[in-house]
């Protein structure tokens, strides 16, 4: 007898979407691993799966928080510094019953106004902390924001290509129609506004209706940090084409160059005042995922709604409700991340030294990744300017791409699936965030300790070289 | 303040009318604006003009209309309400005639002074900060076993990172120690790989729903009355819902022919109906399913071709001597159905039992008798969320696997869960004691869970008195008992009855020293309440 949810009665926008970063490569890793063969997982932005240690402040609230009988001891304060039980004091304070209550749906009051100020201090605007939802990772609140929008098909989203996936696959199940725009990769993953234009004009061509566009600065896969004039672009164009701006700003601790550092959506929409500033919807993402605290196993993340109607937001608390409420250890990371240790209090020195060192040994992996890539001949890759991946083009000859057509693979797939069996270096094909036609990129990345590093890029290099001697002929390489 | 009062008041399951899809308004106290639940925008296939101030692009009449017309009754009308009053009373003291709220309405025993399992949270503040571990003289501030399985524990963490995301349906170990539990809970072997660990079990119900769901047409069995998170998500994902009734005068019980009856009904109207939803022990009516009855729904949902999705998030919350919980697993494994014959989600979660660690968000989905091509489209849409929050999936291993009896921590884990076991009895008992003494009440017990839902037999006055402000009688009751006494509960509209009967649900959670308050303020309260209304 046929079971009652087989594939044929599945609905059809689950089997549509896709979610490449936990897909093909990921699964056969994991099979590899079992089977005993060594894997260097590159292929997700999972800082202490790569050895990225825990900051400690952080670690020691959060235990104070989990264990509120340690608060009661009197020798306490030999075990943990005084600033890390004041911390796990007033967090407790704010909750309605510890780590173990269910908060408001919306977040934990308290923390939503330590991000409200942490926001005020970054762009030099007030926040109001009614319109920041915390959530169980950004994730979560994307795909929040977008069932809130999506009615159906016709509706288009905006997404940049290449774009992290979670966006195609949340459109996809969602039912509603990705919009592409392309991002210029010989321009430093440049945003071209002729291009968006073009796509949106596409799009409507096909009856779709744009409703909303994504930005994600720093960018993923591509990393580049747009420039305070492109975001002046962005706004303005969601203005006068009546989108919902969507700002991925996960990666906004992660900067690895001086020329763009990072500018919030939300700050160049005040600078730039009058009507639009009060009239251009905005929701803006952040995480305590990336950053120097890569605390992802925690599912820490909020959005910032600005100019969203009040009865709007009713209805978006409304949905949270369902859920009850974000997990309250999760909230604790973020009200700690915006507001770290200062100047003058015990845990402040330690702090400082290890987020600088992680950092600091950021941006020289990333330099590292990016020079090792260039250095193959087939291979062009630009700066990862920001985030934590590189996304090198790789040029594969004719004959790998009719191999990997007999194989039944996409070339991307086909060439990673090759790396991964002959080195253990797990990536995510450029195929699963999106690429022109005919151009293939992998993602990998900066994230394997920086002692690794070089002979990573060694091992790239052979693989790169044999593959590339095993396929090349004279007829050329794939497009540019 | 959130206002989505009209859309809490529309009551989309008091119809006993076969009413399958969730259009229907009633008692609506806001005006026209949402009598429709679609935007002319999105049929108009209305396109963005350039510029912008008329029409920007998120409003409610552009929203999502699934959006617009789901509703969560338990943080509702009434607790708005009550919101509003705690706000009232911390700026301006005395203003009501009660110097506290006591919150009834929801299942967050921690919120209303509970305590967690000690040693529960001895191995999370280890696991979460590892370096505890290193030394004696912290390693001192633990008991030994809490010790040694925060050390099992991270040796199943790659790398010992609890900061990384897992695995998305969890962390291995922590999988293989919930198969273990689940097995000697119930005799019969779990499979790790069957379990996806989520961040409670909402979101767990989310993914079924939207596996199973493919447009309206696709409708869900669900009692009734029923925890709102399935008619929730039901709408939010486009289905329809179902209704079956329980039944009040035999303790909430499940018939069969009930079943039967609403599956002909639906199935006359169009509807393909794909599952059958069981909540057991039951919310928010607490009965716990005898076996036979139990066994008798294995048969239905297997002879008629529906996944069964049993929620057992109350399993370890029975506070009857005659009534015992059985999982669906095991009651289809003793009848020897296996992969082949019954498709089958069942849900635990960290929140209640007597650890109520709400907050966590802990919980998972065990998953049988589904073909490998939907177990893959599962993993699928799980990894598209990466993975559940480690900490809860620590507990959640925890929660399945608590001190044994040799363990040091085993006597002061058992005292303080029995002590909680036991306490939650005796308020069960008290509460339903105190409902039935009232004029017009009747109380079923509560078997297991958390709540009573006492029925109330409103006089004509009251409810014509509902009537002139717009809103239902059970409503009007549950707002008059907040307005006088700080008691905040949740009127039966938002969980569905029988068209024409009242409840509300009011949980068995405050401490046990403010029992008495509750008593005698109702026991006011509903006197002097009758005495205004009473024919």
């Amino acid at each position: 007898m046929s079971k009652p949810l087989d594939y044929e009665n599945l609905n059809e926008n689950v089997k549509k979407c896709q979610y490449a970063v936990r897909g093909e490569l990921y699964l056969r890793a994991s099979e590899l691993q079992k089977e005993g063969k060594k894997i260097i997982f590159t292929n997700v932005g999972n800082p202490h799966a790569l050895g990225q240690k825990p900051l400690t402040f952080p670690r020691q609230v959060i235990a104070l928080c989990q264990a509120p009988f340690l608060l009661d001891d009197p020798n306490v304060g030999l075990v943990f510094p005084a600033d890390t039980i004041a911390r796990a004091k007033h967090y407790l304070s704010l909750t309605s019953g510890g780590l173990g209550a269910y908060s408001d749906s919306r977040g934990v009051p308290g923390v939503r106004k330590e991000i409200a100020d942490f926001i005020e201090r970054r762009d030099g605007y007030p926040s109001d902390p009614e319109l920041i939802f915390l959530t169980d990772g950004a994730s979560k609140g994307v795909m929040q924001i977008l069932n809130s929008i999506i009615r159906g098909e016709q509706d288009g989203i905006l997404v940049p290509v290449p774009q992290y996936p979670l966006y195609s696959a949340t459109i996809s199940l969602l039912g509603g129609s990705l919009v592409p725009y392309y991002l210029e990769e010989t321009a430093n993953w440049g945003l071209d506004i002729v291009n968006l234009r073009e796509s949106v004009s596409q799009a409507r061509s096909q009856g779709i209706t744009v409703r909303a566009m994504v930005i994600i600065n720093p960018g993923n896969p591509t990393g580049q940090c747009l420039s305070e004039a492109n975001l002046k672009e962005v706004l303005q164009f969601c203005y006068q084409n009546n989108l919902v701006l969507l700002g991925d700003e996960v990666y906004q601790q992660n900067i690895y160059q001086d020329e763009r550092p990072f500018i919030s959506a939300r700050k160049v929409l005040m600078d730039m005042g009058g009507p639009i500033s009060k009239e251009l919807q905005l929701v803006s993402f952040h995480t305590v995922s990336k950053g120097y605290w890569g605390e992802c196993g925690q599912r820490g993340g909020y959005f910032e709604m600005t100019n969203i109607p009040p009865k709007t937001v009713e209805e978006i608390y409304k949905v949270a409700s369902i859920s009850l409420s974000p997990n309250v250890p999760g909230q604790i990371f973020l009200g700690l991340m915006v507001n770290p240790p200062k100047p003058g209090d015990i845990s402040y020195e330690r702090f400082v030294r290890e987020s600088k060192g992680i950092l600091e040994s950021l941006r020289r992996r990333a330099q590292i990744m990016t020079d090792g890539f260039n250095s193959c001949r087939n291979v062009v890759c630009n700066f990862t300017e920001g985030a934590m991946y590189s996304f090198p083009q790789i040029r594969l000859p004719p004959k790998a791409i009719e191999a990997a057509k007999k194989a039944g693979k996409v070339p991307d797939v086909f060439y990673c699936l090759k790396l991964l069996e002959a080195t253990g270096i797990s990536t995510v094909p450029g195929s699963g965030f999106g690429q022109k036609e005919g151009v293939f990129h992998l993602r990998t990345t900066i994230l394997p300790a920086e002692e690794d590093m070089p002979p990573i890029m060694t091992s790239f290099k052979k693989f790169n070289d044999e593959f590339m001697e095993q396929y090349e002929d004279y007829r050329g390489y794939s497009r540019m | 303040m959130r206002r989505f009062v009209a859309h809490n008041a529309r009551n989309l399951i008091t119809r006993r009318r076969n009413n399958l899809t969730t259009c229907v308004l009633q008692h609506c106290t806001f005006p026209l604006r949402f009598l429709t639940t679609t935007s002319p925008g999105y049929l108009s296939g209305h396109v963005a003009s350039a510029g912008s101030a008329s029409a920007p692009p998120i409003t409610l009449d552009t929203i999502n209309p699934k959006v617009l017309k789901c509703e969560y009754a338990v943080l509702g009308e009434t607790f708005i309400l009550a919101q509003r009053l705690q706000q009232e009373l911390k700026e301006n003291p005395g203003s009501h005639p009660f110097d506290e709220l006591l919150y009834c309405n929801i299942g967050n025993p921690h919120s209303l002074g509970q305590q967690p399992i000690t040693f529960f949270r001895e191995v999370l503040a280890l696991c979460d900060h590892p370096a505890l571990l290193d030394r004696a003289e912290t390693r001192g501030y633990f008991s030994a076993d809490a010790v040694k399985r925060a050390f099992q524990i991270l040796d199943q963490f790659p790398g010992r990172a609890t900061g990384a995301y897992s695995h998305t349906q969890g962390i291995k170990g922590l999988r293989d120690t919930i198969a273990s539990g689940i097995e000697a809970r119930d005799g019969y072997p779990a499979d790790p790989n069957d379990i996806f660990l989520t961040d409670g079990a909402s979101p767990a119900v989310h993914i079924i729903m939207q596996l199973l769901i493919r447009s309206e047409k696709d409708g869900i069995l669900c009692p009734i009355p029923q925890y709102p998170l399935y008619s929730g998500s039901i709408t939010l994902h486009g289905g329809s819902l179902v209704p079956y009734y329980l039944d009040e005068d035999t303790g909430w019980g499940l018939e069969i022919s009930e079943l039967k009856n609403q599956l002909e009904i639906a199935k006359s109207k169009g509807i393909t109906v794909r599952a059958l939803v069981v909540i057991n022990p039951g919310n928010p009516t607490g009965q716990v399913l005898a076996e036979s009855n139990q066994q008798e729904i294995v048969e239905f949902c297997k002879n008629e071709g529906l996944v069964l999705l049993a929620d057992e998030v109350y399993q370890e919350n029975v506070y009857v001597p005659d009534k015992q919980f059985h999982s669906f697993k095991k009651v289809s494994q003793s009848m020897e159905y296996g992969e082949e014959d019954i498709s089958l989600v069942s849900l635990q979660s960290v929140s209640k039992g007597y650890y109520g660690e709400c907050g966590k968000r802990g919980g998972y989905m065990e998953v049988t008798g589904f073909s490998p091509e939907i177990r893959e489209q599962i993993y699928k849409v799980a990894s598209m969320d990466t993975c559940s929050n480690i900490s809860g999936q620590i507990l959640a291993s925890l929660v399945m696997n608590p001190p044994k009896v040799d363990d040091e921590s085993y006597e002061s884990y058992s005292a303080e869960k029995d002590a909680i076991l036991s306490s939650l009895a005796r308020r069960a008992r008290m509460l339903e004691d105190v409902f039935n003494s009232l004029e017009g009440v009747t109380c079923n017990r509560a078997e297991g869970a958390m709540y009573l839902f006492p029925r109330i037999e409103l006089p004509k006055k009251a409810t014509e008195a509902a009537k002139a402000v717009n809103t239902a009688p059970d409503a009007f009751y549950a707002r008059c008992l907040l307005n006088a006494t700080g008691i905040v509960v949740v009127p039966g509209c938002g969980f569905g009855q029988v068209p024409g009967q009242w409840h509300f649900r009011c949980t068995i959670l405050p401490q046990e020293d403010k029992i008495p308050t509750i008593v005698s303020r109702l026991t006011e309260f509903h006197k002097a309440f009758m005495d205004e209304f009473r024919d």
